[in-house]
């Protein structure tokens, strides 16, 4: 299956009460596979065929709000047009789950992979799952479905996979049994829904400075809840599955000196870099990041602590002129939190540029060249352009 | 008919204390709306005056579920309610019969909502559409919008030197409304009371989509005494400036025909908002003005006429 294919065959198997979604490329075979589900009566969802992302975020608002199951999927353009409503749908505590395929946010319009467009919507109160391949993409859907729903935590999701590199790219994936996907993501129970025309609640009322910053703290306090709470979904996920998951992955971290830090699909990439400098007596690791919001800011330092240097690998610019959004979340992580690497950022593959194995290798000897002269010389790498 | 004797019995879904102007035009609109309502409903509204005064947390004058997303996509959010409720009902989750009601400002519905409610309305939603129309963007100030009539001074289309009011003339909504073919489309007045209830009833009753566009007084931004909104409502009417019809699958009506049609200056002379119409050197807009409603209401009935005949 393609990423793609992966994500609408969870979709199929969750079965979701509401999908309001509208086609983006890379996104747009979701919303045409969920189509035909809902044409050949494959599923019991209301399929809401909306003019705009913006549309369809608030009528996915309105049906989770309802008491519904609701979700929607999009890219892009997509996702900035549903802007304002994402901060909507957290602040409501809406359960929404929406997978994204990453695609680089315009102008210039591009349709290929960079993280530019999820990135830009970190601070919407969306948790956020990367993904790095097919099989996560989906794992990560049914994961998502609970820790959204859970009642510490009661938040929208993203499910984040790459553009084309993961959405389009064909690859074996193992499925779940229908049966196990029932059970794992259970029945829905709605905590105030609006179609409870016998308890009436209004929803999205005024909120002004005398209760707006107690409702933005349990906001945050519920984000922070989130962290145990993706880790015991894992853990049960794992139980049913065998497939496990976690904040983050190590891969050959435990005697190095360098690694590299990095979300999605280029982690695969970067795995067969450090086995190649493994091979050559380098002492080298790799992190991949899964959740991003919450930022597992203390596990992650933890696991980072022992290294000598660290490259944190962007797919994003953040335009602050002092490194994309992942490098200054890690490098503020790990400030304070005593000793630690050097660290320093790449940002790489935007619009979709390629990255192979031999530029990660580049970055994990700059790194190692670091290590050694005890000094960041150069914070921000733009890798593979022509400057 | 609706009678008055029964409708005061009405348990009102938007109760008293709610914090609009006195003499505001919106809830009246909105409570003979609800009237015509037999079942229960769901409530959406877009941001602006309506939603800002009665919500106000933690207190809420609205004793139906109700929800606020925000201010252009009143219609797509009901819409999403209204789809959970079809999901649920097929499932056998929900048993009740629901109704679903979005009310928007005209700058919510003329102006930013207008996509998202096309949309809506295209897609066939069993949804009622309410814009409550003041002319202007009130919540944040008396700001022009596509339904401020020509010639208003609002504070972004004022009433200058050089420029008098508004140079655009208002945009029909309720013809773009008819022009998706949708079930049931009308324009109400609430100085017509028995006309809007009888609408609003059939808005509900119709399989599928309905939107009413009911225009209402804003004493703030029109500026004129706050006692005299059914008035001024009345006068919009019988000038024919607001004609009350109906679309009903497409069969154009006219629901009141004014026994003598009034001068529009009738309408405009009480309102602050045209008072400089009326300095010299103005002569010719107000014909102006007053050639745009004859020509729009010959229209209408010619429109009319054409289907009698038909
Ligand atoms: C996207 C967005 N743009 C602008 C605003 C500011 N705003 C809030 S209400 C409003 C005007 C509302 O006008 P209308 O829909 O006519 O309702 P009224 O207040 O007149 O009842 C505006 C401009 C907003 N809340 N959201
Ligand atoms: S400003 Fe106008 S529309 Fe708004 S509440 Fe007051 S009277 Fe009503
Ligand atoms: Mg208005």
């Amino acid at each position: 299956m393609t990423g793609n294919e992966a994500v609408a065959f969870a979709l199929k198997q969750i079965d979701p009460d509401v999908i309001a979604a509208y086609p983006i490329t890379p996104q747009t075979d979701i919303v045409q596979y969920f189509s035909s589900f809902v044409a050949d009566g494959a599923v019991k969802t209301e399929f809401v065929t909306v003019e705009s992302e913006h549309s369809a975020m608030s009528a996915t608002v309105g049906a989770a709000a309802a008491g519904a199951r609701a979700m929607t999927a999009t890219a892009a353009n997509g996702l900035a047009l549903m802007w304002e409503i994402l901060y909507i749908a957290a602040s409501n505590r809406l359960p929404i789950v929406m997978p994204v395929v990453n695609r680089a946010l315009s102008g210039p319009i591009n349709i290929h992979c960079d993280h530019s467009d999820t990135m830009g919507a970190r601070d919407s109160g969306w948790i956020q799952l990367y993904s790095e391949n097919a099989q996560e993409a989906y794992d990560n859907m049914f994961q998502a479905l609970r820790i959204a729903e859970h009642p510490d935590v009661l938040l929208p999701v993203m499910v984040c996979l790459d553009g084309f590199i993961i959405s389009h790219a064909l690859e074996n994936l193992v499925v779940n049994e229908d049966e196990l996907v029932k059970n794992f993501i259970g029945a829905y129970k709605p905590q105030y829904p609006l179609l409870d025309v016998d308890n009436p609640v209004t929803v999205g009322p005024i909120d002004m400075y005398d209760f707006y910053f107690e409702h933005k703290r349990q906001q945050s306090e519920a984000m922070k809840n989130a962290q145990e709470v993706i880790l015991a979904v894992a853990r049960e996920y794992e139980q049913k599955t065998g497939r496990s998951y976690g904040l983050f992955e190590e891969y050959r971290m435990d005697d190095a000196e360098v690694a590299v830090l990095v979300m999605s699909s280029a982690a695969g990439t970067a795995k067969a870099a450090v086995d190649e400098l493994r091979e050559q007596g380098h002492k080298v690791g790799l992190v991949k990041l899964r959740v991003f919001r919450p930022f597992p800011h203390e596990k992650l330092a933890g696991a980072l602590q022992h290294l000598k240097a660290l490259a944190v690998m962007d797919r994003a610019e953040s335009f602050s002129t002092m490194g994309g959004p992942l490098f200054n979340e890690v490098r503020s992580a790990l400030y304070g939190a005593g000793g630690g690497p050097l660290v320093r950022d790449f940002i790489f593959g935007l619009g979709g540029r390629d990255i192979g194995v031999a530029e990660i290798v580049e970055i994990f000897k700059k790194t190692l060249e670091t290590a050694a002269a005890g000094k960041v010389d150069e914070m921000v790498c733009y890798l593979g352009v022509r400057e | 008919m609706a009678r008055l004797k029964d409708l005061i019995h009405k348990p009102e879904i938007l109760s008293p204390g709610h914090r609009m102007c006195p003499g505001c035009g919106a809830p009246i609109a909105v409570r003979q709306v609800l009237m015509a309502l037999d079942d229960p409903v769901v409530v959406c509204c877009a941001t602006g005056c309506l939603e800002v005064s009665t919500t106000i947390y933690p207190y809420t004058a609205w004793r139906s579920p109700f929800i606020h997303n925000a201010f252009e996509n009143a219609a797509a959010t009901i819409s999403g309610v209204e789809a959970a409720y079809l999901s649920l009902k097929k499932q056998g989750k929900v048993d009740k019969e629901i109704k679903f009601v979005a009310f928007g400002g005209d700058g919510g519905t003329y102006d930013i909502g207008l996509q998202s409610l096309s949309g809506a309305m295209e897609r066939g939603h069993n949804m009622v559409y309410v814009c409550y129309d003041n002319g202007a963007y009130m919540n944040t100030g008396i700001q022009r919008s596509s339904a401020t009539p020509r010639g208003a001074d609002t504070t972004t289309s004022p009433a200058g030197k050089v420029i008098p009011g508004k140079p655009a003339a208002r945009k029909d909504l309720t013809a773009i409304m008819a022009a998706h073919n949708i079930p049931y489309v009308a324009q109400a007045s609430p100085s017509h009371w028995n006309d809007l209830v009888e609408k609003a009833k059939k808005a509900f009753a119709v399989e599928g989509p309905a939107f009413l566009n009911i225009l209402a007084p804003c004493p703030r931004g029109w500026r004129y005494d706050a006692k005299d909104t059914i008035e001024m409502s009345r006068l919009a009417v019988d000038t024919c400036q607001w004609p009350l019809y109906e679309i009903e699958d497409g069969v154009l009506r006219i629901t009141y025909q004014p026994k003598e049609k009034k001068p529009l200056t009738d309408y405009l002379k009480p309102q602050g908002r045209f008072k400089h119409l009326f300095a010299k050197g103005n002569e010719q807009l107000l014909e102006e003005l007053q050639a745009e409603v004859d020509k729009r209401w010959e229209e209408l009935k010619q429109r009319a006429a054409c289907q009698e005949a038909k």
